[in-house]
């Protein structure tokens, strides 16, 4: 059938759709590629690297790549899960993240991703770096100290709120997530509902009141690794 | 006389764990006791880190505090958001699941330290070889005992993941409520562990009791004297370890104050800085900074309340009350005997807790108007705790104090180890009695310290004797 592409991951022949990602199409054939700032609903950004395969021999982000007939992907060998580890790492001490008292923990997805990867304690010494936490808004509540840059929100507010409240200032190290308005996010058109408040992977963007409300137990990673439900199965 | 002409024997537990102490015996030129100084390094470090925090997160930030009582940290901070959420009364099953969790904690922390700590000295004295009075000796000698030990302690540590959803470092208890009821299952299941516990608390009193009459005479003279103590209490003066009004008695039993409301605690309760301790020095208001220390904890709630609204215990408590002639005991190794009195409360609380189907209800959260400063005081296994919080506008935390149970009892067991020195010490050396000494009269408080030595049942200890020109006279330690 035209339009279907065949091509390997770890091996093993998969299908895919022209125009697909290499990430989209593993997951319709039930294969989780680990991934952050990728998000269903928002146009691939390729930041985080998370999703770093050895395509054909070279290292790609399978968020952004498209798929083609042939391609030998690598998802799974130590080398990339190695690779992969070290971003994770890194994301851990470039931010202040305190699993033990944050209100993600259980839903976090960096934080579900470092069990994934068996991550204990960085390597890398950890930066402390002083971030601000942003509490102008009535229904949201900012911590800088946990952002990843993956710009989820970033997208989530141009492309399904029509809205621009979140954007990136700052190069390199200085780069960091602003709002468009000097006051703090409570002097912009954001909403509570807006879905940029919800495209937090991790406990930068919390909408208020919703802390701790879910038992542990009953936190979406508290039984299952993420990604299994990818891996069970395929996506609908 | 001034602090440079006189002899300093300093004895300092190495292991550096949360609230590393070491105590400082300082001697007049006639080789007498002068004072005995517990410095206590406490972690004052937190009040700064908390501020412009979210308030909600302070119930379990919180909690990382104190490896030894995270539960007791967690439903003071969650009793403070409460009013911080405009809410004085929970719903019947957030307060009963928060009692539930509670009660467990108090299980657990006083079998710990009861059997792990505490029995060895009372099983084989004070003067034993350190080698045998420890937990492995106990275990050796009386295996059903560090048995039931064992059991005891996961008993209350099952009752506080059922409730807070985590053995250690839960998140039950959240601003107006709970994040939880208890389900039919985790009630059966805790309700089937419970069975011997009755038998077992009753027969852990019963040592420590035992121990207290039959020394008698000898723990009269050792570490003893008379103070005030505070707890809260009910409205009818009975005992509530999780929630309830202060009171204050002096020396005599003689009310200082009375039902005060806990977010008007500061009105009685002030704190003094010294410049030797990090740890501050809480007194009554009233009867101002020379005569106004207290103690809190077990010894004092046995002595403050009226009466304890379970059976068993309340029985235990006026047995207590008889042998201290109606009066407050003076006797810091009477704590023992008190805490395990709070054991058996604590275990027919959480049966009692367990038989009410409110635990299964529904109404988990309530809400009303935010307020900006609250107050949460709770008794927590050690004593009165009391977290106090302002909460700006935009739900950012502006001010923490804290007053933990072992701050109230800095005074005491200032006195205790001062009296242990002034009868133990005799001439330029240190022996291994008075270290025992010294330790077991510290251990008596259960101070936050002994996290050092929860790990390994014993208090490692440097003593270093110092003349008056700062010489090292004497140097003895245990590991
Ligand atoms: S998920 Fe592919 S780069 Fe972030």
């Amino acid at each position: 059938m035209s339009g279907t592409i065949e091509f390997f991951i770890d091996g093993r022949p998969v299908t895919g759709r022209a125009g697909q990602t290499i990430l989209e199409a593993a997951e319709d054939n039930g294969i989780y590629i680990p991934r952050l700032c990728h998000m269903k609903g928002l146009t691939p950004y390729g930041g985080c690297r998370v999703c770093t395969c050895l395509v054909n021999s070279r290292a790609q982000a399978a968020c952004t790549q498209p798929i083609a007939p042939g391609l030998i992907v690598d998802s799974d060998s130590e080398a990339v899960r190695e690779i992969r580890r070290q971003i994770i790492e890194m994301l851990f001490v470039e931010g202040n993240h305190f699993c033990m008292f944050c209100e993600k923990s259980g839903s976090c997805e960096l934080q579900a991703l470092a069990y994934r990867f068996g991550i204990t304690a960085p390597r890398h010494p950890y930066l402390f770096p002083r971030r601000e936490v942003d509490a102008t808004h009535a229904g949201v509540f900012v911590d800088h100290n946990r952002c990843v840059l993956c710009g989820r929100c970033v997208r989530a507010s141009r492309q399904s709120d029509g809205k621009a409240v979140f954007g990136f200032v700052g190069r390199g190290p200085g780069r960091r997530v602003a709002v468009n308005a000097s006051g703090g996010l409570g002097r912009t058109e954001a909403a509570t509902a807006d879905a940029a408040m919800r495209a937090c992977p991790v406990g930068a963007i919390l909408v208020r009141g919703e802390a701790y409300a879910t038992p542990i137990g009953r936190r979406p990673y508290d039984h299952q690794p993420i990604g299994s439900d990818v891996e069970e199965g395929g996506t609908p | 006389m001034n602090e440079t002409s006189t002899r300093r024997i300093v004895i300092e537990p190495v292991t550096r764990v949360e609230g590393h102490g070491k105590v400082t015996i300082l001697l007049d030129e006639q080789q007498q006791v002068r004072q005995a100084r517990l410095h206590i390094v406490e972690f004052r470090g937190f009040e700064r880190f908390i501020q412009g925090r979210p308030f909600w997160e302070a119930p379990v930030l919180v909690q990382r505090l104190c490896g030894i009582c995270p539960v007791s940290h967690h439903l003071a901070a969650a009793k403070a958001m409460d009013r911080i959420v405009g809410v004085d009364r929970l719903s019947p099953t957030a307060e009963k699941m928060r009692r539930l969790m509670h009660y467990g904690q108090i299980f657990q922390s006083h079998a710990l330290h009861f059997f792990h700590l505490v029995s060895p000295d009372l099983l084989f004295g004070f003067d034993a070889d350190p080698t045998v009075r420890n937990i492995v000796g106990v275990a050796r000698k009386f295996p059903e005992l560090a048995k039931q030990g064992v059991l005891m302690r996961k008993f209350g540590q099952e009752v506080i993941r059922a409730t807070a959803g985590k053995k250690i470092h839960g998140t039950g208890a959240i601003p107006g409520g709970v994040n939880k009821n208890l389900s039919i299952a985790e009630r059966d299941a805790l309700l089937e562990e419970a069975e011997p516990m009755l038998e077992w608390s009753l027969a852990a009193l019963k040592i420590a009791r035992d121990y207290t009459l039959e020394h008698q005479s000898e723990l009269a003279d050792f570490a003893a004297f008379p103070s005030s103590h505070m707890c809260l209490v009910r409205p009818d003066g009975g005992l509530d370890l999780y929630d309830g009004r202060l009171r204050a008695i002096d020396a005599d039993g003689e009310v200082i104050f009375d039902q005060l409301d806990d977010q008007r605690y500061s009105e009685q309760i002030v704190e003094e800085v010294r410049s030797w301790s990090y740890m501050k020095f809480p007194f009554i208001r009233d009867l101002g900074p020379e005569k106004g220390w207290y103690r809190v904890g077990p010894l004092s709630r046995m002595s403050a309340c009226e009466s304890i609204e379970t059976p068993e215990a309340e029985k235990a408590r006026r047995e207590f009350i008889d042998f201290a002639g109606g009066r407050p005991s003076t006797l810091s190794m009477a704590y023992h005997w008190a805490r395990m009195i709070e054991l058996l409360h604590a275990y027919e609380k959480v049966i009692e807790l367990l038989d009410d189907p409110d635990l299964q209800g529904d109404e988990l959260l309530l809400r009303g108007e935010r307020r900006e400063e609250a107050v949460g005081i709770i008794e927590a296994p050690r004593g009165t705790l009391i977290h106090h919080y302002r909460v700006n506008a935009d739900d950012q935390i502006t001010m923490a104090n804290l007053i933990v149970s072992t701050t109230h009892n800095n005074e005491p067991m200032n006195r205790a180890v001062t009296g242990v020195a002034r009868r133990y010490l005799s001439g330029a050396t240190i022996t291994e009695g008075l270290l025992n000494r010294v330790e077991v009269a510290i251990r008596a408080y259960d101070p936050c310290l002994s996290c050092a030595t929860h790990a390994m049942g014993q208090m490692p200890l440097v003593v270093t004797l110092v003349g008056p020109d700062g010489e090292v006279i004497d140097r003895r330690s245990r590991p």
